[in-house]
């Protein structure tokens, strides 16, 4: 039993980890467009930029 | 004349020594527009960085000092067929986005802490039952109260800051029991954890913060999304002012002007701040700002005041105070009113959850002194006083009908309408009687060319394109039709006669039928343009269009159940062919003010309630005197202000979805008030017989707030 000893704050560490990607994408303003965000990656902007760089 | 724009109200300078800017962009359609808007952006010399938030429709721009002029960017987005209204974000705006990060991170830790002590809770539990040992018993046990301590210390904060300030102000509201019963049970949990108990209710008091955090994140993020489409409309609305520099015109917003400013208001146009006539006269409505109905008369050395109207003639004024700043403020604490203003159904679940809160108190201390009597441990008796404590929370109550008010609100902003007052949505679903006004409300705002269908589209385009060259009211209706907005090379106005330029070596005119040499068809309906083209020509009909979804509208509110209304001031003549063509059977024209009103009150005397559609500002009076009123955003000021919703767009469509929304939100509020009233009614005994466990009533307790959120939800969906 004394394993718990290790993986239970291991879990606890794990979940602190997913807890602050969290905070930080929360304060980094990822989700302040969440609409703007399902559309932006359907537009092929970067592709046609490349395109005619090389044109 | 062409006047140039300063928006250097507007700019504000960034970290990075750029100046940025925010816009309300108004005709965004769909995900493609994105990359549209800021390309077109982009590419404005001096422009650093441009980005579109889809979600409300705004647009960041920034740009290096001395480099972009501001108003290139607006003509950018304007030949892009979109348009930008600049405008300084709000007070409150601000806050209440802080507010929604805060309400978000304290979820975000509730969250992690109810899994993580869940996974250890449900861990003891079939421990208990199995061969858990006392020691990994009494280590899981810590492990929560490590985890639950911190995380209800940071996570319950709204809700403790939250009664704590009832308590200073020595009330009660639905905060203390929540507090109380959280903190209760953690304390009990640490005194029992260091008895070495079978049982600790840290994964209760955890699970009741995550899921009523739950239900205010989600009321927070609805009330947001509309705070910021109403300042959207806002900027939408706010007002330029033209400001005279050594005699020429510089369009200001209104906010900018400063005392000492020369500013022009031309007629029709609203007073943009107080000041001295120094030239011009006119006539001004002051009822906005005395009440007085009747016109003043206004000539050299008057004062005036913003938010007069003036009526007929050009004035120019000395600005004498800055009116810009609170003018602001005032659309701020419109806006800050239609916020807070409860309806009256909000008003009774306020009352009633005052009057509850101390039963919850009272009814948690008589379970604890009657178990303690029936000769109960302490310990049991304070476990289901807990239990009742947290199970006895109207919060469900709380929640019935202001769920369905916000789902509703956001319901009919889809829908293009915006409300004015806080209880428009009961009395929208009481309506039975639908009286429209004509001009305005079932016709378009603006004249259309009527006759499109019988021209030639050829003659119709090389028309429209003349017409850009000209002044004339008919003309710059017509103008609209053109396709291509460049005008005519050489085209001349001949004043009172038309407008005239060659086309393909071809004497081509636009006017009256003397100059066209057309013999027009005379018509009552409609006003006539006559082109000419070689020995082609065209007459061209203007008149009054009706809004292009009226007839489906109309037949569709009275499926409903309707009874509908057509109150003119327009003449019989004009009014006569729209009802016929919407089937209305009552229908009144030629009416003046005071006999709208008269008509209203008439009907609602026999019983009726009155649901009044109109835009102009002889409607405002009738519109206060109806049981709820909208307008079309076209209409006068002050009969916006004085309506219950402001619907947009060309359609006529806003109107039906009110009802229907209304409607369907109405029946959901009476199902809320049920489900929570029953809910209450069975769990209570239960909770103070004993038969709860604290984490059971956390579940059921936040489970009825769920349901009854859930169920609020639907007011959303439905036909459309």
């Amino acid at each position: 039993m004394n394993i718990l000893v290790y993986l239970v704050p291991l879990a606890l560490g794990l979940g602190l980890t997913g807890l602050f990607a969290f905070l930080w994408a929360l304060r980094s303003g990822q989700f302040s467009d969440v609409d703007g965000a399902a559309l932006r990656v359907l537009s092929d902007d970067d592709l046609h930029d490349a395109g005619t760089t090389k044109d | 004349m062409t006047e140039s724009l300063d928006l250097s109200l507007y700019a504000k300078p960034m970290a990075d020594g750029t100046l940025g800017m925010e816009l309300a962009v108004e005709g965004i359609a769909c995900g493609g527009c994105i990359g549209r808007i800021e390309r077109a952006v982009r590419s404005v010399p001096g422009v650093t960085e441009a980005r579109l938030n889809f979600t409300n429709r705004r647009l960041h721009v920034t740009w290096s000092p001395g480099l972009a002029e501001p108003a290139a960017i607006l003509r950018a987005l304007e030949d892009g067929g979109y348009h930008g209204h600049p405008f300084v974000p709000m007070r409150a705006e601000q806050q209440e986005a802080a507010e929604a990060r805060r309400l978000t991170r304290c979820l975000a830790v509730a969250g992690f802490a109810a899994m993580n002590i869940m996974l250890l809770s449900v861990s003891v539990w079939s421990g208990n039952v199995t061969d858990i040992t006392p020691e990994t018993r009494d280590f899981f046990h810590w492990a929560s109260a490590l985890i639950a301590l911190p995380a209800a210390a940071y996570a319950g904060r709204p809700f403790f800051t939250s009664a704590w300030r009832a308590l200073k102000s020595r009330s009660l509201n639905m905060d203390v029991p929540i507090s109380l019963g959280v903190i209760l049970a953690l304390g009990m949990s640490l005194v029992e954890t260091a008895n070495h108990a079978e049982h600790a209710y840290f994964d209760s008091a955890i699970m009741l913060l995550f899921f009523l955090l739950v239900g205010r994140a989600l009321d927070h993020a609805m009330r947001r999304k509309t705070r910021a489409v109403a300042g959207n409309l806002a900027a939408l609305k706010a007002e330029n002012a033209h400001r005279l520099v050594s005699d020429e015109l510089v369009s200001v917003p209104s906010a900018a002007l400063k005392a000492g400013d020369r500013v022009l208001v031309k007629p029709g146009e609203r007073v943009s701040a107080d000041g001295i006539v120094l030239g011009g006269k006119s006539d001004l409505d002051e009822s906005l700002i005395t009440g007085e109905t009747a016109r003043r008369n206004v000539a050299s050395g008057a004062t005036v005041y913003a938010g007069s109207m003036n009526y007929s003639g050009a004035l120019t004024l000395k600005v004498t105070a800055a009116g810009g700043a609170a003018l602001i403020d005032e659309i701020e604490k419109l806006l800050e009113k239609a916020a807070s203003a409860k309806s009256r159904a909000m008003r009774l679940a306020d009352r009633a959850s005052r009057v509850y809160a101390p039963v919850v108190h009272l009814t948690a201390a008589l379970t604890l002194a009657g178990w303690l009597i029936a000769g109960a441990s302490v310990h049991d008796a304070i476990i289901t006083a807990i239990a009742v404590l947290i199970i006895t929370c109207p919060c469900a109550l709380a929640l019935a009908i202001p769920a369905v008010q916000v789902v509703a609100s956001g319901a009919l902003f889809r829908s293009n309408v915006i409300l004015n007052a806080g209880d428009a949505i009961e009395r929208l679903a009481e309506t039975d009687t639908v009286v429209f006004d004509k001009t305005g409300t079932l016709t378009l705002p603006e004249p259309r060319v009527v006759n499109t269908a019988a021209l030639d589209p050829e003659l119709l385009q090389m028309a429209a394109r003349l017409a850009l060259s000209s002044r004339h009211p008919l003309a710059v209706v017509l103008s609209r039709e053109a396709t291509t907005r460049v005008p005519f090379d050489d085209a001349v106005e001949e004043p009172g006669q038309g407008v005239r330029a060659h086309i393909n070596g071809i004497d081509t005119r636009l006017g009256s039928p003397q100059f066209c040499d057309v013999i027009a068809p005379n018509t009552s309906q409609a006003s006539t343009v006559c082109f000419r083209h070689g020995k082609r020509f065209a007459v061209i009909a203007i008149a009054q269009k009706l809004r292009p979804d009226a007839v489906d509208v109309v037949n569709a509110l009275r499926g409903r159940g309707l009874d509908l209304q057509i109150l003119s001031g327009d003449h019989l003549e004009a009014v006569a062919p729209v009802a016929r063509a919407l089937d209305i059977e009552h229908w009144q024209g030629g009416l003046k003010p005071a006999e709208k009103i008269a008509r209203i009150e008439a009907l609602r005397a026999s019983g009726r309630r009155v649901l009044m559609v109109g835009d102009g500002i002889n409607d405002a009076p009738s519109l206060a005197a109806a049981h709820v009123s909208l307008s079309p955003i076209s209409a006068a000021d002050v009969t916006q202000a004085q309506a219950d919703a402001v619907f947009l767009g060309e359609k006529l469509r806003p109107v039906l979805d009110a009802v229907i929304v209304a409607r369907r939100a109405r029946t959901l509020m009476t199902q809320n008030l049920w489900l929570a009233a029953i809910y209450n009614a069975v769990a209570v005994p239960v909770a103070v017989a004993g038969a709860v466990t604290p984490l059971i009533a956390a579940l059921a307790m936040s489970g009825s707030s769920l349901l009854v959120t859930l169920n609020a939800m639907r007011a959303n969906g439905g036909p459309r």
